[in-house]
C-alpha cells in the first residue's frame, strides 16, 4: 500500500509534461557571462589592465611627471631590467628577499607543523582555545602589531627588560644591521604561522585513522608512524604551504616598512620596499621593472609547485 | 600520547600560547600608561597607574573618529562588492555550462597569483585616470571583487546537488530566479566566509591606502596610525600609538573571536584544492 502511495505521484511527474524552453547554448553563455560581469570588471580593470600596462611601463622610462604627457616617453626596452641589476641597492634588497624566504618559510612551516601535530594528538580540553589563540595574529592589523614590536625591542623596551632580568644587557635590537632583520623576520612568522597551522591541522584530518591503527597492529610505534605515513602522506599539504608563504614572503613590504623602514643602513630592505621606494621617486619604469621581477620569481614557484603536485598525485 | 608526556604537551602548548599572546598584552599594558611612566621607565610589564587618557587624546585631537569612519566605509563597500560579485561568479562557474567557463576559471587563478607589488603602480595610474584618487571608492574598488572569494564560493557551489537546480529548471524557472531563490538561501555559510574574509582584508589593508589617501579625510585606520606613528617619532609618545594600535585590532579580534570557525574556512579554502 504504501509503495503505491509513494509511486503514484512520481508516475504522473514523468507523463508528459510540457518541454522546457530549449535555450541556446549561446543564451546560456550570456547569462553566464552577466553572473560574470561584476567580477569580470573589477578583474580587468585591476588585474588584467594593470599588468600587461606595468609590462609596458617596465619597458620604458616613464617617470611620475610623464603621466600627463605619455607620448614623450621613450621606449627603452630591457633597460630598466639591466639598470637593475647593476644597482647594488636591487641586488642587496633581493638577497635581503631570499634571507627573508630561506629563514622564514621553513621557520613558520616547523611551528605550524609543530602546533598542528601536538593540537591534533590526544589534546581535546583546550584545542578549540588554543587553535584561536595561534590564529590570532593572522587576523591582526600589521600596522598596530609593528608599533608594538617597535614599542617592546625598543633599547629600553620590554624584551631588554626581561633580558636584564635574567642578567643579559639587551642590544639596541632595531638599530643594529645584523639583529634588525631576526626581528622583523621574527614577526613575519609570528604573524603566519597560524595559516600553516591551520592547513596542516586540515591535512592532518584527513588523514585516514585505520592507517594508523594498522600500523600499531604491525608494532610501529608514535616516531615511525609519524615518519612512514603522516609525512608522506601530508606531503601535498607540506608543498602547498611552502608555497604560499614563499609567495607571501617574496612579496613582503609591510614588516620591514613598518619595523625598520628598511633599515638599518639597508639591512632589512625587501624587493617591495624597493619597487615602492622607486614608485615614490617617481621612476615608475623602474618600479614596474622590480614588480616585474617580483612577479616573475612568483610565477616560477607557482608553476613548479603544480609540476611537484601533479607528479606526486 | 603516553600518561606521562600529555602534562608536559598541555606545559609546551600553554607556554607557546603565553609567548604567543605577549605582543597583545604589551599593546594593552603600554596603552594604559601615562606619557610620563613611560619615559620614566619605558620597559615596565604592567602601568602602575591605569589611563584611558591615550584613548580619548587619540579621538580628541589625533583625527581617528573620521579614520574610524572611513575604514567603516571602505570596508562596508568590499564586503557588499564582494558578496554580490563573488556569489553570481562562483554560482555560475560551479553550475552554469556556458562558453568561455575554462577561460573565466583560469582568469579567476592566475588573479590570486598575480602579487600585488606587480601591479600596484599601475593600479594607481588607472586609479588616478578614473577620477578615484584619494577617494574612499578608490581604496575600496580593487578589493571589492576579490578572486579567493569568487573562488570560495564555486567550491562551496560545486557541493550543492544539481538535482535541486535541475527541479527548479523544469518547475519553468528563470536563472536569476534559480540563482535568488534556490541557491543564494543555501549559500549562508559560504557569504558568511566571504564577509570575514574580505572585511579583514579591507580592515588591515595597509600599502594600497596608504598609496591612495594623500589627505587626512581620506585616511583609514592603519593610514592614519602609521601617520601618527612617524608624526610621533621624536618624541616617541607609545602610549598614544599603542592606544591606537590598540583602536585598530579590536574590532577584528572581537569578531574573530565570536566567528573563528569562518576566519579559518577562508584561509583554509585558499589551499585545500
Amino acid at each position: 500500500m504504501a509503495t503505491t502511495l509513494v509511486r503514484a505521484p512520481r508516475e504522473t511527474a514523468a507523463t508528459p509534461k510540457p518541454a522546457s524552453p530549449r535555450r541556446s547554448r549561446a543564451r546560456r553563455t550570456a547569462v553566464a557571462w552577466l553572473f560574470l560581469t561584476p567580477f569580470a570588471l573589477v578583474f580587468l580593470v585591476y588585474t588584467a589592465i594593470p599588468t600587461v600596462a606595468a609590462l609596458a611601463l617596465s619597458l620604458t622610462d616613464i617617470r611620475g611627471a610623464d603621466l600627463r604627457t605619455p607620448f614623450a616617453v621613450d621606449f627603452t626596452g630591457v633597460d630598466n631590467y639591466l639598470r637593475l641589476f647593476q644597482d647594488d641597492t636591487f641586488v642587496r634588497d633581493i638577497l635581503n628577499t631570499a634571507l627573508f624566504v630561506a629563514v622564514g618559510v621553513p621557520l613558520t612551516m616547523c611551528i605550524g607543523f609543530t602546533l598542528a601535530l601536538a593540537l591534533n594528538s590526544g589534546i581535546r580540553r583546550l584545542r578549540g582555545v588554543l587553535r584561536t589563540v595561534f590564529f590570532a595574529p593572522v587576523v591582526t592589523n600589521v600596522v598596530a602589531v609593528a608599533l608594538i614590536w617597535q614599542y617592546a625591542f625598543h633599547i629600553d623596551g620590554t624584551v631588554n627588560k626581561l633580558l636584564s632580568a635574567v642578567g643579559f644587557a639587551g642590544p639596541n635590537w632595531l638599530d643594529d644591521p645584523n639583529l634588525a632583520m631576526p626581528v622583523v623576520i621574527l614577526l613575519g612568522v609570528w604573524r603566519n604561522f597560524g595559516i600553516a597551522m591551520v592547513l596542516f591541522l586540515a591535512g592532518l584530518q584527513a588523514v585516514p585513522q585505520d592507517v594508523y591503527e594498522a600500523a600499531a597492529l604491525d608494532g610501529a610505534g608514535r616516531r615511525r608512524q609519524l615518519r612512514h605515513i603522516t609525512l608522506p602522506l601530508l606531503l601535498p599539504t607540506t608543498l602547498m604551504v611552502s608555497v604560499l608563504l614563499t609567495v607571501f614572503y617574496l612579496q613582503v613590504f609591510d614588516e620591514p616598512y613598518l619595523l625598520t623602514g628598511g633599515g638599518p643602513l639597508g639591512s632589512t630592505e625587501s624587493v617591495a620596499l624597493y619597487t615602492y621606494r622607486q614608485f615614490g621617486a617617481g621612476e615608475f619604469g623602474m618600479s614596474s621593472a622590480a614588480s616585474f621581477v617580483t612577479l616573475a620569481l612568483v610565477t616560477v614557484v607557482s608553476v613548479v609547485q603544480f609540476r611537484l603536485l601533479r607528479s606526486r598525485t | 600520547m603516553s600518561r606521562v608526556s600529555r602534562p608536559l604537551l598541555y606545559a609546551a602548548l600553554l607556554l607557546c600560547a603565553l609567548l604567543t599572546t605577549l605582543p597583545f598584552a604589551w599593546g594593552v599594558s603600554g596603552s594604559l600608561r601615562s606619557l610620563d611612566e613611560i619615559r620614566s621607565d619605558p620597559g615596565a610589564l604592567f602601568p602602575h597607574h591605569l589611563t584611558f587618557g591615550n584613548f580619548t587624546r587619540l579621538f580628541e585631537t589625533q583625527g581617528f573618529g573620521r579614520f574610524l569612519v572611513n575604514s567603516v566605509v571602505v570596508a562596508l563597500i568590499v564586503v557588499a562588492g564582494n558578496i554580490v560579485a563573488a556569489s553570481a561568479a562562483g554560482y555560475a562557474l560551479a553550475k552554469l555550462d556556458f562558453a568561455g567557463r575554462k577561460f573565466a576559471f583560469g582568469a579567476v587563478m592566475a588573479a590570486m597569483m598575480v602579487p600585488f607589488t606587480a601591479v600596484f603602480v599601475t593600479q594607481f595610474v588607472i586609479t588616478v585616470d578614473l577620477g578615484l584618487a584619494d577617494t574612499l571608492t578608490g581604496i575600496a574598488l580593487p578589493g571589492a571583487a576579490l578572486p579567493l572569494s569568487v573562488f570560495i564560493m564555486r567550491q562551496y557551489a560545486l557541493s550543492v546537488p544539481d538535482e535541486l537546480l535541475e527541479a527548479a529548471r523544469i518547475d519553468g524557472a528563470g536563472e536569476f530566479r534559480i540563482f535568488f531563490r534556490v541557491f543564494l538561501p543555501l549559500a549562508g555559510p559560504a557569504v558568511a566566509t566571504i564577509t570575514i574574509m574580505s572585511f579583514l582584508n579591507s580592515w588591515n589593508n595597509f600599502i594600497w591606502p596608504l598609496v591612495v589617501a594623500q589627505s587626512m579625510s581620506t585616511y583609514t585606520l592603519p593610514v592614519g596610525l602609521a601617520a601618527t606613528s612617524q608624526a610621533a617619532a621624536h618624541v616617541t609618545d607609545y602610549g598614544l600609538l599603542l592606544a591606537g594600535a590598540i583602536v585598530v585590532m579590536l574590532p577584528v579580534l572581537v569578531l574573530f573571536l565570536f566567528l573563528q570557525r569562518y576566519f579559518v574556512q577562508g584561509i583554509a579554502g585558499t589551499g585545500l584544492r
